[in-house]
């Protein structure tokens, strides 16, 4: 009986052997946040990874894609690990996502020292611009810096004389605020750091803005933070005395919650739901026609980016990506229609692209809705990509 | 100093509003000698309960009423269900069985309301600032805050000073086999207690609810503060409360407030702004040591064990 059980199980290794061989699939890890109040990011974020599969017929340069979605918590300890999981155990070929940046930091050291190639949807940290670039390592976001620099031009075409910043006390609010900082032209009185992510009263920082009597405001408060930040500076009376510019505070997640009080709030972006290349048009259409009720946002449009360059770069090596420098190569070109409009990669891997002025407005329906106003930068590149040894 | 003026409300209205959570909380402690971790669940179902209510009714002040009663109601509930059969037992069994009910409510919000949170809108009448001082401009719903703290604490000071329910509140307090023996119906007077607690908590979380919105998890980090404030106030102690969420209030806005500009005196801009929310979100522990140092009972502590 036993004999005959490995018998059986010998024949069946042997069936399956040469058909497994065949059958590569494309292993791509996701890590985002998938609970906690942010989890909405997450979610969106997953939606367009998904949808861009969809519209890639599930295969990329004709292989089968497996997708291995993992939550970081917001925490970089546990994206830490998942990052070593999807690394060790699953043995991906691409990994993606990371919102936060302390996440991407605290997890970049595995994904490059195992060369698995990392292509970044969200998050920016100004060292991964600078000293810590890589051959394996991209990104179809921006850098941190590049969103408040385009706000610190635009502040300075709307004649901001002083002005007050406010960000959160970790590694993209410490960019964001040197951001602005580096391109406005007027004084800054005064800037306050928050701790993040578990200070969500900003009474202190705002009665000190009031009192520094700032021309205007800078903030950059992500996710659910943006609301609680627009609601207590309407509050505080400061909607309509001090006007409020802003990076990453207000987009299609946080506005339904934001509503009236984002009114007239102008922020910096690099892509806008309106935007209108053929990409970008079937990207929002498709989404809102997946997911009745729900507009994509910026974290989503980069997401769904990432998809189409992992893509773009597996069909240019046609599926072997064992030649790592090949692989580099092909996604260095950035070959594939981004939703964004045309980019191409800096000598660090992170894109050169044109910042746009995004305006709050009610639409037809009554809903609030982000609409571009204007092109603030065209090419903008980070200030960081000298420090990057690649050429 | 108008900013002085400004932030000394700011630390008197997030004091007061701890307050309410940490009365609760010491109140249950104090009096059932339950360890209840699951007191910031009720305080996000006020505010859970207050947003649902508000699009009900239309009306913000309708809406904080019936939370209010929707919270004693839980309170209530839970303390028939589960709570019940805490009592007697050992510290550690409360911790496990509070925190299971932590994920319970959770995750029962996360079923009915949904991850992304809702937001409670102010009517236009608390939506602005007024002015309070020639010059000082003030929010208006932070001011209607702390009217409203400041009368419920007075009004529990009486109740608790001044009715036969808070002398048996007191008695249970430092002796509770003693007020049982008497003859007294101490499963009412713990029911009563905790459904107490639970709408103060509740009226906390509905009152933060139109200035940080309302999220799955809102209590958890502020539950954390209403314990040190039990902590250095003295278990079962409504004074100790009162007086340990002011000085946590104050210290926690004013060092917000002030202690970056200090610390740029000695250090560079940016190393200073770094480390300042930091270090002073660490001052309220410190304190909470240097009372456990000089009075390990609290303050104001009632039990004599």
């Amino acid at each position: 009986m036993r004999k005959a059980l490995f018998a059986a199980g010998a024949v069946l290794l042997l069936a399956a052997g040469p058909s497994l061989a065949q059958q590569k699939t494309i292993k791509i890890g996701f890590v985002s946040t998938f609970s906690g109040p942010t989890a909405v990011i997450g979610n969106d974020m997953r939606n367009s990874f998904e949808l861009a599969l969809d519209h890639l017929g599930r295969k990329m340069g004709g292989l089968p894609v497996e997708v291995i979605y993992e939550d970081d918590a917001q925490k970089p300890e546990v994206g830490k690990q998942k990052t070593d999981k999807l690394i060790e155990s699953d043995k991906v070929d691409f990994i993606s996502g990371y919102i936060w940046s302390n996440v991407l930091l605290a997890s970049l050291k595995p994904i490059v020292d195992s060369k698995t190639f990392l292509i970044i949807a969200n998050a920016g940290p100004s060292q991964i611009a600078g000293e810590l670039c890589s051959p394996t390592v991209f990104s179809t976001s921006w850098n941190n810096d590049q969103t408040p620099q385009a706000m610190g031009t635009y502040m300075n075409q709307k004649g901001v004389k002083s002005v007050f910043l406010i960000g959160p006390n970790y590694a993209a609010g410490k960019d964001m605020l040197a951001g602005v900082a580096s391109t406005f032209k007027g004084k800054v009185v005064g800037q306050e750091l928050t701790t993040w992510p578990s200070q969500l009263d900003f009474s202190a920082e705002l009665s000190k803005a009031r009192a520094a009597k700032p021309d205007a405001i800078f903030v950059f408060y992500p996710g659910a933070a943006g609301v609680q930040f627009l609601t207590q500076y309407a509050q505080a009376g400061l909607k309509g005395t001090i006007p409020l510019y802003t990076a990453f505070t207000i987009d299609e997640l946080s506005l339904p919650r934001q509503k009236e009080l984002a009114l007239g709030v102008p922020g910096a972006q690099q892509w806008v739901n309106d935007l209108p290349n053929e990409a970008n048009k079937k990207f929002v259409a498709d989404y809102m026609k997946k997911h009745p009720g729900m507009r994509p946002s910026f974290y989503g449009a980069q997401s769904y980016d990432a998809a189409m360059l992992i893509a773009s770069a597996v069909a240019a090596t046609k599926g072997d990506l064992s030649n790592k420098a090949a692989v580099t190569a092909a996604l260095k070109k950035a070959d594939f229609k981004s939703v964004r409009g045309d980019f191409k990669f800096g000598n660090n891997h992170v894109p050169i692209q044109a910042f746009y002025l995004q305006d709050v407005v009610k639409d037809a329906q009554g809903e609030f809705v982000l609409k571009t106003v204007a092109t603030i930068v065209k090419d903008s590149q980070d200030i960081h990509h000298q420090k990057c040894p690649m050429k | 100093m108008t900013l002085f003026i400004e932030q000394s409300l700011n630390g008197l209205q997030f004091g007061l509003l701890l307050f309410l959570l940490a009365a609760g909380l010491t109140l249950v402690f104090g009096i059932m000698d339950l360890v209840n971790l699951a007191h910031g669940s009720l305080y996000m179902l006020g505010a859970y309960f207050a947003a649902t209510f508000a699009i009900w009714t239309g009306s913000f002040v309708l809406a904080a009423v019936m939370s209010l009663f929707a919270t004693l109601l839980v309170g209530m509930l839970v303390e028939v269900i589960a709570m019940r059969r805490l009592y007697g037992r050992d510290h550690l069994d409360h911790v496990l069985a509070t925190f299971g009910l932590i994920l319970f409510f959770d995750e029962s919000v996360r079923l009915i309301w949904g991850p992304e949170g809702m937001s409670l809108p102010l009517p236009s009448w608390l939506n602005r600032s007024v002015e309070i001082l020639p010059g000082v401009q003030y929010s208006a719903y932070r001011l209607a805050i702390i009217v409203v703290t400041l009368s419920v604490a007075v009004s529990l000071y009486l109740l608790v000073m001044r009715t036969r329910i808070g002398m048996l509140i007191r008695a249970g307090a430092s002796n509770r086999e003693m007020v049982g023996a008497l003859g007294v119906n101490i499963k009412l007077l713990y029911t009563l207690v905790f459904g107490l607690g639970a709408a103060l908590a509740g009226l906390a979380g509905l009152m933060q609810a139109p200035i940080l919105t309302v999220q799955i998890g809102m209590g958890e980090n502020i539950l954390i503060l209403a314990f040190v404030i039990t902590v250095i106030g003295g278990i079962g102690s409504i004074r100790g409360a009162l007086v340990g969420a002011l000085f946590v209030g104050f210290i926690d806005t004013m060092g917000r407030a002030f202690f970056p500009d200090l610390l740029r005196m000695v250090l560079s801009p940016t190393a200073a702004s770094t480390a300042a929310p930091a270090l002073s979100s660490m001052l309220i522990y410190l304190l909470m040591a240097i009372v456990l140092i000089a009075k390990p009972e609290g303050l104001f502590s009632t039990s004599q064990r």
